[in-house]
């Protein structure tokens, strides 16, 4: 138990002064089991008594008193209070479980309060009990450990490599190519099957992905009210209003790509080009009704988020996701942001009814592009 | 005051000085700021004085407007706007517009109710246009919020935000947070479409759809954050901010804390400092 | 073999009964000496690891309550605002644990808050392991699983936060599908297989779900359990300082000591997490509403961590090229692609690339003081500044409504900064670097200046410089500077040409080499008469080895250069 405390003074010329500052060495690393001569150790088999190695003995020991008795007997009283405190906020953390219901926005408000503010005062007085516990009471210790080598010794990987080459050759793999190759191969399968048991998470697309639900004489139907609408209905010029197709309202595999949305203009307002759709010219101011009533897709063709932005001034779609803008005067043609074509226009008609409804499915397919678009 | 000045090179005070302070400037902020305006009032009856509004108008509005608000470069034509749609934007105090820039947003009112009522008259009169909605047509007993919630999430939210605080458009514009508004001005808003807000009629979202969305607005922005403070009901943006700036700047204190070296005790080096000096009778020596 | 304490015959007989089937008293009784190195930045790997236990524990708790199913339903329940639209059950339930389970809701938030202080601290504590070469030799591999657990992380809160089934994350499904869908050749295949047929389907909240509670968790765990063993095997870093060398670690001992830090910390962590979850409202999914793919709000954005898939989206011009029928669209697969490849592939060969360039193989078990890496820190800093363009571009509506910017603005200027921004930062960096090491260089000259002016006898007035004191000097002059190889294509006296630096890829090496080994020199002779040096900047000599020392105690493990 010899003493090999330093009473360490404050450090040269920056005046502060420093706790006590013992340096206490660790035992030295246990010594490895393979003699640095490299033969192995003797009949390995001899269980827990074989390793014949000492219990190192502890070069000095960790300091039992505190460094400062009075300080620290304040410290206790603060690590106590700190326990007590955690000890009343846990209680109360229970009893607000118990006291308090659930089952109203308010009701909640209060709950989630009661609980979390017990909650975190308990953990807090754990933590700061114990952390002042560490800094204020328990004695300052500093120890060096040393760092034995990561790479083992030359004698270590020669023996180790020894081992190695009688293992392997002993199981003659080397020696025997046909078992080798016939090995290999006969766990090529099932190295696949794993692999291939995916086949069935879903099907293929094939050509789902260019059509929608959207056929002839299928009616528009405001979103929400599920309810038709007229021309007449929607006839101030500047509107808006979000559209699903009849009989589908209900089915978000179907309005992924089938949501429309629908914009009445001013007289003269809409003006879009006569251009190509693939290969055909087409005019699709005839795929309006009565020249200012328009429906281009609501799926952006960026990434899929429904672009639904409309700004009546500048009749630009914006989509909230990414910020491409379309320009709604002149077929849904992108006028900013990552989306490299212009929204699809669904062509639209009046049935015998009055009611707005589809000429026939949109001409390309709906959406973020995809490798086999084209 | 002496229990103070014992204590005041304690590394606490620092600390409780700085806390005092923070708290002071808040308390200052908070008493010199002025929350947003209060409510505007509701319309009680509808005043036939349309020379009254045409007086008031072409002493304000017409600079912009035109003589006759037949419009002019700086403005649009008020002729077929109707009476909606000037009580919207003036109950709101966007309008009269101090510039013409890319947005007008809420502001401080310049008339009175009754005013703006006048030149509503007047502004109906040229052309029609969507009335004013009486008391009846914004009530939201018995609305369906639910209803509500899916149109307002199919055709407002985009721009207005699904906490209601609105949000950018393009070119400097800006859909306002709707927080504020009564539900006076949010069915005459969805009626007549000002600025850049697309029309949304009667025939596409009838009335009792629009109070239907109006009851979703007023439930959304009066409910309570049950979860703790709102962050502005803004998202991932904010809690992301939080979480570095309040989380790992909290624990980072707390790391510098548990490892900090071990100095001596404060109380303990004004001990041995009070013994060098009575021992050493001149003024303390730091050992 | 203290005789003054008296362990209870509970304790010692439990011990006892344990050691007779694991023979467990000598490892116990290292461990319990075991050395922890204190400083502050050393225990944010810890809030990671804290963090993942509490999520552990709460997302238990929430697990026996969701329903990881698209069924719909009709909402009848407590948030009265909803009751009679048509959710989906996974909603349904995570409204219910909201509003009709105790304690419910603080659970919820404390699991969605200690996902992004996963990730936050995971972030940080990146940083940290990088600016200060704790990935160098021996740690390469650690450095490579902690690249793999933060990739880990990202998938598991993106999965976490998706399964309510709310309208933001549904936002970011679609989002994700589409993105996928993008991919040449097998992307529709992809899609399809990853969602059980087209968006949204059935399928995706029940595999999300096993893959979050399940499979990836299990991947998380396994990969804690050995970077953790391996920092328990190698031994942690430590901070240059007096008495710290490559050879031994200086700190307090695991029993009781760093247990009862870590114990500490493990409290405050959770302390700070249920603070959070009392007082700042997370992901409040009532206001968002159920998934539909026909609306959407202003300001979605996902949680921070994808923040900066989200910004390369939001950055790119319209990119797409069609050719012989197929479509190949640039403006979403270079965001898919580029940010993320660019940190991760980048950071994964960085340790290998370093030691390529500086042809140090050497162990390393001191840290690097930023400034004295400044090619690494300049990098480093590239890369927050690339980060951080994206992370601010994905908030651009946001920013564009709160400071009041117009909205193509934001993004204009981003497309700018995202390539001049981490350029500027490097220079600057490096610039600042190299400061900080004259700044040293200062104080080991010519000691610290006091302020205190003292008239000398003959009427010269003169500022007082204490000297650096043995730890302060142990700190500035641990400095491992990479030996500088011969320059591109040179030959020794033989005309051989040097292996190292020849061919193309020598050239590269030479050039990178350059940069590596520059360094602010200080002389040693003492301080005193250090004037007069030229401003002290150059590279080390060759074949001198270390221009320093790395600590007061003398060499340590090997020399660089080749």
């Amino acid at each position: 138990m010899s003493d090999d405390m330093e009473e360490a003074e404050g450090q040269e010329g920056s005046g502060v002064p420093v706790a006590p500052h013992r340096v206490i060495g660790t035992p030295p690393p246990t010594p490895r089991l393979i003699g640095s001569d490299g033969k192995a150790a003797e009949a390995g088999a001899e269980g827990r008594a074989g390793h014949g190695t000492e219990v190192e003995p502890a070069e000095e020991k960790l300091p039992e008193v505190a460094d400062y008795p009075e300080h620290a007997k304040n410290a206790e009283r603060v690590v106590a209070f700190c326990f007590l405190l955690a000890f009343i906020a846990g209680s109360g953390f229970i009893a607000a479980y118990i006291g308090l219901e659930v089952g109203s926005v308010d009701s909640v408000l209060r709950s989630n309060l009661a609980l979390g503010l017990s909650l975190s005062v308990a953990l807090l007085g754990l933590g700061g009990g114990a952390l002042i516990w560490v800094r204020h009471i328990m004695p300052d210790a500093e120890v060096i450990e040393e760092r034995h080598d990561l790479r083992s010794t030359d004698a270590e990987r020669a023996a180790f490599a020894e081992y190695f080459a009688e293992g392997t050759g002993a199981s003659q793999f080397v020696k025997r190519p046909l078992i080798r190759r016939t090995l290999m191969l006969a766990t090529l399968p099932l190295v696949a099957a794993p692999v291939v048991l995916l086949r069935d998470l879903g099907p293929l697309p094939y050509k789902s992905l260019r059509h929608t639900v959207w056929s002839p004489g299928r009616r528009l139907l405001v979103y929400g009210t599920n309810t038709p609408i007229t021309p007449a209905q929607f006839s101030a010029p500047g509107g808006m209003i979000t559209i699903v197709p009849d009989g589908y309202q209900d089915d978000p595999d179907a309005l992924t790509k089938a949501a429309v949305i629908l914009i009445k203009f001013r007289p003269g307002e809409l003006n879009i080009p006569t251009r190509h759709d693939g290969s055909t010219l087409v005019s699709t101011m005839n795929w309006t009704v009565d020249n200012s009533i328009v429906a281009y897709s609501k799926i952006c063709t960026h990434v899929g988020c429904p672009v639904a932005l409309y700004e009546q001034t500048t009749h630009h779609i914006l989509c909230p996701c990414h910020q491409s803008t379309f320009d709604a005067t002149t077929g849904a043609t992108v006028i900013f942001g990552p989306a490299a074509r212009p929204l699809p226009q669904l062509p639209l008609t009046v049935d015998a009814a009055g009611y707005l409804v589809a000429k026939s499915d949109f001409t390309q397919p709906v959406g973020p592009s995809f490798w086999e678009r084209g | 005051m002496g229990w103070i000045n014992a204590r005041r090179r304690r590394p606490v005070a620092g600390y409780a000085a700085l806390l005092l302070g923070l708290v002071f400037v808040g308390l200052l902020y908070g008493a010199l700021t002025r929350t947003g305006g209060g409510a505007q009032a509701e319309p009680t009856s509808a005043s036939q004085d349309i020379a009254t509004g045409q007086a008031l108008f072409k002493a304000t509005c017409s600079s912009c407007h035109g003589l006759d608000a037949q419009g002019t470069s700086e403005a649009p034509s008020l002729i077929g706007a109707g009476a909606a749609a000037v009580d919207f934007q003036m109950s709101t105090g966007r309008m009269p517009a101090k510039e013409v820039g890319a947005e007008n947003g809420r502001g401080p009112v310049q008339f009175t109710q009754q005013q703006i009522y006048d030149i509503a008259d007047y502004i109906a009169s040229l052309g029609g246009g969507p009335p004013i909605p009486d008391a009846q047509q914004v009530s939201t007993a018995g609305a369906d919020a639910g209803l509500g919630y899916e149109l307002f999430s199919a055709n407002c939210s985009q721009c207005h935000n699904a906490g209601l605080s609105g949000g950018a458009l393009t070119y400097g514009k800006f859909a306002p947070s709707l927080t504020q508004a009564t539900p006076t001005q949010i069915y005459e808003a969805m009626l007549t479409g000002p600025e850049a807000m697309p029309v949304f009629s009667d025939g596409a979202i009838s009335p009792q759809a629009k109070r239907d969305i109006i009851a979703y607005i007023t439930q959304t922005r009066t409910e309570p954050n049950p979860g703790g403070f709102s962050l502005g009901r803004t998202g991932p943006i904010t809690e992301g901010l939080v979480i570095f700036l309040g989380g790992m700047g909290f624990l980072v204190l707390i790391a510098a804390w548990i490892t900090a070296r071990r100095r001596e005790p404060w109380d303990v080096a004004q001990e041995e400092n009070a013994r060098a000096r009575e021992t050493s009778g001149t003024s303390g020596t730091e050992h | 073999m203290s005789d003054t304490l008296n362990v209870p015959k509970a304790l010692s007989g439990t011990g006892g009964w344990l050691d007779d089937r694991f023979h467990g008293a000598r490892g116990l009784r290292v461990f319990m000496r075991k050395v922890f190195p204190d400083h502050w930045s050393f225990m944010l790997g810890e809030i990671a690891l804290w963090s993942f236990v509490i999520l552990l524990l709460t997302g238990t708790f929430l697990a026996l309550f969701f329903v990881p199913s698209t069924t719909e339903v009709v909402y009848h329940g407590s948030y009265a605002k909803l009751n009679g639209i048509k959710v989906s059950e996974a909603y349904q339930s995570t409204l219910n644990i909201s509003f009709d389970v105790r304690g419910g809701l603080l659970l919820r938030e404390i699991h969605h808050w200690a996902a992004d202080l996963f990730m936050a601290a995971l972030t940080i504590h990146m940083l940290r392991v990088f600016f200060t070469g704790a990935y160098r030799k021996p740690r390469e591999v650690n450095w490579l699983i902690g690249i793999a657990l933060f990739t880990l992380g990202l998938l598991e809160g993106l999965f976490g936060y998706s399964l309510p089934d709310d309208q933001l994350s549904g936002a970011g499904l679609r989002i994700f599908e589409g993105v996928l869908q993008g991919i040449p050749i097998v992307g529709t295949y992809a899609a399809f297989f990853l969602f059980g047929g087209p968006f949204p389907g059935n399928s995706i909240v029940p595999r999300m779900y096993i893959l979050h509670v399940l499979l990836i968790p299990g991947l998380i765990l396994a990969l804690i359990t050995a970077h953790l063993f391996i920092m328990v095997h190698q031994k942690h870093t430590q901070m240059p300082g007096k008495g710290h060398t490559e050879k031994n670690v200086v700190g307090q001992p695991f029993f009781p000591y760093f247990m009862a830090k870590g114990g500490a910390w493990f409290f405050f962590i959770f302390a700070a997490l249920a603070l959070l979850g009392t007082f700042a409202q997370i992901n409040p999914i009532w206001l968002y509403g159920p998934y539909t793919p026909v609306a959407i709000s202003s300001a979605s954005q996902p949680d921070f961590y994808m923040g900066i898939l989200e910004g390369a989206l939001r950055v790119m011009p319209a990119w797409e090229i069609n050719f012989l029928g197929h479509t190949l669209t640039l403006s979403v697969l270079i965001p898919a692609a580029v940010p993320f490849g660019i940190i991760f592939t980048g950071a994964a060969f960085w340790p290998f690339f370093e030691q390529w360039a500086t042809g140090d193989r050497s162990w390393h078990n001191i840290n690097d003081r930023p400034r004295n890496a400044p090619i690494r820190t300049a990098t480093g800093i590239a890369t927050v500044v690339f980060y951080g363009v994206l992370w601010a571009e994905g908030a651009n509506d946001v920013l564009a409504d709160y400071l009041s910017v117009p909205l193509y603005t934001i993004t204009w200027i981003a497309r700018v900064l995202v390539f001049v921004g981490p350029a500027i930062g490097f220079v600057v960096t490096r610039r600042i670097c190299l400061g900080l090491q004259r700044k040293d260089k200062e104080l080991l000259e010519h000691g610290l200046e006091t302020g205190i002016i003292r008239q000398l006898p003959n009427g010269e007035f003169v500022e007082i410089h204490r000297p650096m004191n043995e730890e302060e000097r142990a700190v500035l002059e641990a400095k491992t500077v990479p030996a500088l190889m011969p320059a591109a294509g040179s030959e020794d006296e033989n005309g051989v040409p040097a292996p190292q630096v020849s061919g193309v890829m020598g050239r590269a090496r030479a050039i990178a080499n350059r940069g590596f080994a520059e360094t602010v020199v200080v002389e040693t002779n003492g301080h005193g008469n250090g004037h007069g040096h030229g401003n002290g900047h150059e590279p080390a000599a060759v074949g001198t080895g270390h221009a320093e020392l790395t600590s007061g105690d003398g060499s340590d493990g090997e020399s660089g250069g080749s």
